[in-house]
């Protein structure tokens, strides 16, 4: 008797109110739902500033006891740098390859016809991935190896290469159907052959297509763990993402404090290939590419 | 300079479309020449072959002596200018205009030397340093048009290249265009779907339909004697009048009215039986209209009144076939009034059933 007005007028306000509740529950737990991601991807990074910085750094994100001491024994350990150095060759190689090899090619499809010609460009695409993948490596291995080329930053940079193209040749083929032919044609009736046509015409206008995909090919040499650490044998051809699991202290921990110095170097170049290349062809990464 | 020669030209498309229909042309060395026809009719696709963007199905092409047929379009030594510009937007003016030369390897120096007297002369000066994307649609056109003179060809090909331009500017951009020829005297061939445009430049006009020539000639002989129905209803800036009829007793005549035949067409048409379908053709502003009876004149309503600046296009209805008239704006009459209609006979063209003018004197000029 007592309960019942009570429940009554309960059941009431949740008839009348329950559309407020939900959206407020609703904003609470999308709230918290953001919260919760925005944490999980900040952290690392937060680590990634801090730790460098500190001096006894740990596995958690903590304010540092700030020092720079941890820089300067990264930059007095020779194969830290050479693996930097290293690093920056592959990149460097692996993205001309990329670019000379996936415009011509990209050029090529865009241009001739030829019967099944998307098939073919899906299929590689399909197929890219195996190729740098963990269960195609044996085989790679082999191959590499009959091609000499173990123990070769060549090696690596073909292997990684070839895994690449495809997307590169996919991407790029999208930029050069969307140039005029009239341009090309243009060019053509005032003598130019093929080649210079494509280096006169056809790249500079696909340029910002070019740049997202130096972009591209640099960051997937650079964080490419696998392919270097098994076709490199000498520890001084080594880059940096193999020689980064190879800093130890003498008591077998894994040396922290070079870790993470180690770790902001290795990612400063990435982050400002993108920034230049992104003031100077002006195309955003927000999850696509903007022509 | 060049003239160009064709000789049963034809370009077939996979597909089975023949864009350039077994088409034999000469164009003579420094002439104005313009294709006209309505679209789809393939006067790109001949510009494009004359070029060597397409290759030939069968026939030849020659370029001055040479049989150029086979010949890579780069060494024909011709320029075209594109109905977009094809400019290339990485470049500025100045390395657009001289991108010929650099092509040719001419010294750097030199070519933008050229480049710079050729803007000139195109009053592009001051947009050296632009990008195509910060030049007008007159400006960018001019730019074009710099580029192919730059390239000094043998032969300018033109596709259309009015026709992105405003209505205004496209006047002024013609004679323009008029006046260079003109000067350079380099033999052109000219593509527009305007007929007003091909009548203005051209020191010859073939009019295309289906990938074959309709006719061929000055823009005096297309507009007063076109060879058939498809050249009359379309040349001329308000179409020709064209009434389905036949030939009753010396003369012309459609429903219950009757026209004297015309001059030209008088003699031939009178030796022919009753009863032979033809189609009577007139200008409107060679039909003169009255409110009173005259003979010879038909009589109907007026249906539409349109204003065309300094004078008026009447639509008459004499049954469901309309009988326009060009009349000065003084004399607009009203709707539903009964007016007079008398084509000048002198001017007046009668066809045959296939299409085909007649004439007493020589067998029409016959084109495809
Ligand atoms: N690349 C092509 N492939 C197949 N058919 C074409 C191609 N280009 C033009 N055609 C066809 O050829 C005919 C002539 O076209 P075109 O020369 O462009 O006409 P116009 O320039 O007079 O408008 C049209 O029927 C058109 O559909
Ligand atoms: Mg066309």
């Amino acid at each position: 008797m007592s309960a019942s007005p009570v429940a009554e007028r309960s059941t009431a306000m949740s008839r009348f109110d329950a559309q407020p509740i939900r959206h407020f529950l609703g904003v609470i737990g999308r709230t918290v739902f953001v919260a919760f991601m925005l944490a999980f991807f900040t952290l690392p990074v937060l680590w990634l500033v801090f730790a460098p910085f500190d001096k006894t750094p740990g596995l958690g994100v903590s304010l540092p006891e700030f020092t720079i001491a941890n820089f300067r024994t990264l930059f007095k350990s020779s194969s830290a740098l050479s693996a930097l150095r290293n690093s920056l060759i592959l990149a460097g190689g692996t993205a001309a390859l990329v670019l000379v090899a996936g415009s011509l090619a990209s050029y090529a499809l865009s241009r001739v016809r030829i019967p099944g010609r998307d098939m073919l460009l899906y299929v590689l695409l399909l197929m890219s991935s195996i190729v740098t993948g963990t269960a195609a490596m044996v085989p790679t291995f082999q191959l590499v190896n009959e091609l000499h080329l173990i123990d070769k930053m060549l090696g690596v940079v073909l292997v990684i290469g070839a895994g690449t193209l495809p997307t590169v040749i996919f991407i790029l083929k999208d930029f050069m159907d969307n140039i005029p032919k009239s341009y090309e044609e243009s060019a053509r009736l005032f003598g130019a052959r093929p080649l210079r046509i494509l280096w006169d015409v056809v790249v500079p206008t696909a340029r910002s297509g070019l740049a997202a995909i130096a972009v591209w090919a640099v960051v997937q040499v650079w964080g490419n763990f696998l392919v270097p650490y098994i076709l490199l044998r000498s520890p001084d051809k080594s880059p940096a993402a193999v020689v980064m699991y190879t800093f130890y202290t003498e008591g077998g921990q894994p040396n922290l404090r070079l870790i993470a110095a180690f770790a902001l170097v290795y990612s400063l170049p990435v982050v400002l290939v993108y920034f230049f290349v992104s003031r100077r062809y002006g195309f955003r990464f927000y999850g696509g590419i903007k022509r | 300079m060049a003239s160009i020669r064709t000789v049963k030209l034809t370009k077939e498309y996979p597909g089975g479309v023949k864009g350039v229909d077994d088409l034999t042309l000469d164009i003579v060395d420094g002439e104005f020449f313009a294709l006209l026809g309505p679209s789809g009719s393939g006067k790109t696709t001949l510009l494009r072959t004359i070029a060597g963007l397409e290759s030939v199905t069968a026939g030849q092409l020659f370029i001055g002596s040479r049989d150029v047929t086979q010949l890579d379009p780069g060494r024909r030594n011709v320029a075209m200018v594109f109905q977009d510009y094809a400019l290339f937007p990485h470049m500025s003016t100045a390395d657009n205009i001289a991108y010929p030369l650099k092509v040719k390897k001419v010294h750097k120096a030199q070519r933008y030397a050229t480049a710079e007297e050729t803007a000139d002369a195109l009053s592009l000066q001051g947009l050296l340093g632009r990008r195509p994307s910060q030049l007008s649609g007159g400006q960018q056109q001019r730019v074009a048009l710099a580029r192919a003179v730059a390239s000094n060809p043998d032969v300018f090909l033109f596709d259309e290249p009015l026709s992105n331009l405003d209505a205004r500017l496209r006047l002024e951009a013609r004679t323009f265009l008029k006046q260079l020829q003109r000067r350079l005297g380099v033999t052109t061939v000219f593509v527009t779907h305007d007929q007003a445009e091909a009548l203005a430049l051209a020191d010859r006009i073939a009019i295309m339909d289906k990938g074959r020539i309709q006719q061929l000639g000055t823009p005096r002989d297309v507009f007063r004697a076109p060879a058939n129905t498809f050249v009359a209803a379309f040349i001329g800036s308000v179409p020709m009048t064209l009434i389905p009829g036949t030939l009753a007793g010396g003369r012309f005549a459609f429903g219950e009215e009757r026209l004297e035949l015309p001059d030209e067409a008088a003699t031939t048409a009178a030796a022919m039986p009753d009863g032979t379908a033809v189609t009577y053709g007139a200008r409107p502003e060679y039909i003169s209209m009255s409110s009173d009876s005259r003979p010879g004149a038909i009589a109907g309503p007026v249906q539409v009144v349109e204003h065309l600046g300094a004078s008026l296009l009447v639509s008459v209805a004499f049954g469901d076939q309309l009988v326009q008239a060009v009349v000065d704006e003084d004399h607009e009459p009203e709707i539903g009034a009964t007016v007079y209609l008398l084509p000048n006979p002198r001017r007046a063209l009668l066809f045959d059933a296939e299409g085909t003018r007649m004439a007493d004197d020589a067998p029409a000029e016959a084109g495809g």
